[in-house]
């Protein structure tokens, strides 16, 4: 079993795998100990899994390991620390928009990408952003406060 | 494998680590595995502990099912005891700490769980003051709590950790100890920012799907392919290139493997060669509600007989009738159920996400043949989960993989587990009948409700079922005959439930069970009698309401959404819109809501559109403003979905809904605006508001619907299938 080097959160993480169709999300979670990517549905359906690949939201349930090559992988926990919180994060703190929150690691880094390209989007274009991202408590509307705030529109 | 425990995972792994706040008086307790406190509902020390330092820990049996109940508990009693918030940690469901205080379900947290809380703290605060009193001699009237200091009115001070010594909170709970005057709260009704958000949006939060243990394994299900298919092989080669398989494990029809790391339990479940019986067991779906008409009834509940209504029935002049059905539908956790369970020494632990840790202790212990007392059951707060979905099941998963491989396991279902097997609401089928005198008013109200036999008690485990292990269980539909009775003054009414020997699926409660399903053909049916009678639909009910609270809520929610006469529907336009309203006293004793949905309904394609409601609530004192809102909103918006979008399909061996393509929820472009007005009323008890704005919102959608266009829907979910033939058949 051959080592694998990956960019997770600026840092090269070397992983031991055997099998190189291992979802990243495994890797994130249990080998390197990630906690913000979450299992939903494991198809690419739900959105819990998202990290950002080379800037762009990816569902890491669906990603293969041997497909990440040298990209820079971005969680959660990457985005921002307690100290230092990404605008998105604080903003999710400002408008309380968790209800049980199992949801939301998908709603930031999906938000995060969509502001990377489009600094001030509308409603509409969060909306579009998220329509594939589930919420099942139904905290839709203070997440699109939120991401708002984030854009500070 | 990279073993994480943080602060919060040490306290849950070793529940003894928690009380090494000073509860226990000796601290060489504290080591021990299973500390030796109280869980008596009835004794204070049963639901608090301070410390030396003035830290108070709650024991609550009601858990935060990521509703945010945690911090409305810890508003509680940080304002009965008179500390900073701060100062107050909250243990949750742990059956070797807290009390059992129920399951955590039907918007009873604060109610019941946080009133119990609240008489516990009072009567701690009682103790300290007396305590204080005693110490600084002086009288017991001049001395009060303030920010975790007893002051006494001749300046003394002390703080209050420094007046608890080993036993002093060892007494049983005063229900008649003094509460605090509520125009001296400080923390209770304000609203308070969530304690768990922080932590939720970093990532550092843990949630059950993250807890782990040291040389804990994974474990995967594999489900049988009919629900009553028998195990007849499974070949173990089909799995051999696999790395780091520990064990493939069957009892009986129960199939499960266990392997080092998580991607190879996952690949194993997947590929493993099984041949499972066939099983052809379901009814036709497309024939469900005959099914369900002719499910044999074991016997009948009738909720309310007012007046005779059959004898008023048998001469009205004037008859209305009609059959309101409610799909299965699935509870739909984002996060698939999970648990992890460790055996030592014969007895087990269990770390679970279950909304009822003490009922699944109870379960594991008879499906493992132990004592209550070998099986320990830890709350871990997972994703939502909306009522009894598989959490139990995943922890039953668990428990009957740990033993057989010696480990600790944990097991996560995949999507298709569990929207295949946790437990579903149950089709629900109404008929409802009116009688009209000549008079043009109603005189009679008669309801028949098809449902389930059972109550709110314990499902079964999956995996004791198909293992054919016992686990106490029975058909349990949930609390479903709750609100059958209608709140209005007829003078003959009649509801009457069949209970029903059996459902398809194995049923249990989703968000609002029963009281979502019976409101919707209720408040619809309300609607038909107005149109009927030419009556506007918030006047007529008000008519027909002797309930002060109540009628004072329709009145607000009248203003809060400036309720207009009923206009014609206009049959020309393509894409009209309409407003209808509804109304629930939760239970007829909790709860108050009304609604208005504004619905847009596009009448070539029968797409419905909610675009707005408007919702007036009143629950009594509100103990955290913006998370009752939290939580109304969640309500609407998920049960907007269940409204539009939602039911569980099956052939004759198993659900095929089995996906979020196959059993879709609503998304954010089809999310309404929710416009709610909160009814504060400080000075009553404080009833739920996790769930009641469920109920009102199916019929407040179908009543607009029929405002909109004339048509009037009957068949829950209202999908375009539904609606484009009732609109075509105008």
């Amino acid at each position: 079993m051959a080592a694998t080097v990956l960019n997770v959160n600026g840092r090269m993480e070397s992983v031991t795998i055997a099998d190189p169709d291992t979802p990243l999300l495994y890797v994130l979670r249990n080998e390197l100990g990630l906690r913000g990517p979450r299992f939903g549905c494991g198809l690419g359906q739900c959105g819990a899994c998202t990290v950002l690949i080379d800037g762009e939201a990816a569902r890491s349930c669906v990603t293969p390991l041997s497909s990440v090559g040298a990209s820079n992988v971005v969680t959660l926990e990457g985005l921002g620390s307690d100290a230092d919180p990404h605008p998105l994060q604080q903003a999710f703190i400002d408008e309380q928009a968790v209800q049980c929150g199992y949801c939301i690691n998908g709603m930031i880094m999906q938000s995060a990408a969509l502001l990377r390209r489009k600094a001030k989007p509308s409603d509409q274009e969060i909306k579009q952003e998220l329509a594939n991202n589930l919420c099942r408590c139904g905290t839709h509307l203070r997440i699109v406060r939120a991401v708002r705030r984030a854009a500070g529109l | 494998m990279t073993v994480i425990m943080d602060r919060r995972s040490v306290l849950l792994a070793a529940g003894a680590l928690i009380v090494t706040f000073g509860v226990v008086p000796e601290r060489a307790r504290a080591q021990t595995a299973a500390p030796q406190k109280s869980v008596s509902p009835d004794r204070v020390e049963g639901f608090l502990a301070i410390d030396h330092d003035g830290k108070v820990t709650v024991y609550s049996g009601k858990v935060d099912l990521g509703t945010g109940v945690r911090t409305a508990l810890t508003q509680i009693v940080a304002e009965e005891l008179d500390v900073p918030m701060s100062q107050v940690a909250i243990i949750e469901g742990d059956t070797a700490l807290t009390p059992d205080q129920g399951t955590t379900s039907g918007s009873y947290s604060i109610e019941r769980g946080g009133m119990q809380l609240r008489r516990a703290a009072a009567t701690a605060r009682q103790a300290l003051l007396r305590k204080a009193a005693a110490d600084l001699e002086v009288e017991l009237s001049s001395v009060l709590v303030q920010d975790g200091v007893v002051r006494a009115s001749n300046g003394q001070e002390i703080p209050i950790g420094q007046l608890v010594s080993g036993d002093s909170l060892a007494i049983d709970v005063d229900p008649n100890a003094p509460e605090k005057r509520v125009s001296e709260y400080t923390i209770v009704g304000k609203p308070v920012a969530r304690l768990d958000i922080p932590q939720k949006v970093n990532g550092r939060f843990t949630y059950m799907q993250d807890f782990k243990l040291p040389g804990m394994l994974h474990g995967r299900v594999i489900r049988p392919s009919g629900i009553g298919s028998k195990l007849i092989s499974y070949e173990e080669s089909s799995i051999s290139d696999i790395p780091g398989i520990v064990r493939v494990v069957r009892l009986g029809n129960f199939l499960g493997v266990v392997a080092e790391t998580e991607w190879s339990a996952v690949k194993a479940a997947q590929q493993l060669t099984v041949t499972w019986s066939r099983w052809e067991g379901l009814p036709d779906q497309t024939q469900l509600w005959e099914h369900v008409r002719n499910t044999r009834i074991v016997h009948d509940d009738v909720l309310s007989n007012v007046g005779s209504s059959a004898s008023a029935m048998a001469v009205t002049p004037r008859k209305l009738s009609a059959t309101y059905d409610f799909a299965i539908q699935t509870h739909g956790s984002i996060g698939p159920s999970c648990a992890v369970a460790s055996f030592s020494e014969g007895a087990v632990t269990c770390w679970t996400a279950s909304q009822a840790t003490h009922n699944l202790r109870k379960q594991l212990a008879a499906m493992l043949e132990l004592s209550d007392a070998k099986v320990r059951c830890v709350y871990v707060e997972g994703a939502g989960c909306y009522g009894r979905n598989g959490h139990e099941d995943a922890a039953a998963d668990a428990a009957l993989l740990a033993r057989a491989v010696g480990s600790p396991v944990r097991v996560q279902w995949m999507r298709a587990d569990e929207h295949g097997w946790d437990p579903k609401g149950p089709p629900t089928l109404l008929d409802m009948r009116a009688g009209i005198n000549q008079g043009h008013e109603l005189v009679a109200w008669e309801s028949e409700l098809f449902i389930p036999q059972g109550g709110p008690t314990l499902v079964e485990l999956v995996g004791a079922g198909l293992a054919g292990l016992k686990d106490l269980s029975q058909l349990s539909p949930g609390g479903v005959l709750n609100d059958l009775a209608i709140p209005y003054t007829f003078p003959n009414v009649k509801t009457t439930a069949h209970r029903l020997e059996s459902t398809p699926l194995k049923p249990s409660w989703i968000r609002s069970p029963g009281r979502l399903q019976n409101t919707f053909a209720n408040e619809s049916f309300m609607d038909e009698i107005a149109a009927e009678l030419h009556a506007d639909p918030l006047e007529y009910r008000l008519e027909h309401l002797d309930d002060r609270r109540g009628n004072e809520l329709l009145e607000r929610l009248a203003t809060l959404s400036n309720w207009r006469a009923r206009p014609q529907p206009d049959r020309s336009a393509h894409v009209v819109t309409g407003r209808g309203l509804a109304y629930v006293k939760y239970e007829l004793v909790r709860t108050y809501v009304g609604a208005v949905a504004e619905v847009r309904i596009n009448r070539k394609t029968g797409e419905i559109a909610v675009q707005r409601f408007y919702i007036a609530h009143d629950c009594g004192q509100i103990v955290n403003p913006d998370g009752l809102r939290n939580q109304i909103e969640g309500c609407i918006v998920q049960t907007v979905s269940r409204v539009l979008k939602e039911e569980v399909t099956f052939d004759h061996a198993m659900v095929t809904s089995l996906d979020w393509a196959t059993y879709p929820i609503l998304t954010f472009p089809e999310v309404p605006d929710v416009v709610i007005d909160l009814i504060d009323r400080p000075n009553e008890p404080p009833w739920g508001g996790g769930e009641p704005a469920c109920a009102v919102v199916p019929a407040a959608i179908g009543n607009a619907i029929f405002e909109a266009t004339g048509a009037r829907l009957r068949s829950m979910p209202f999908t375009p299938a539904k609606v484009k033939p009732a609109l075509n058949w105008l």
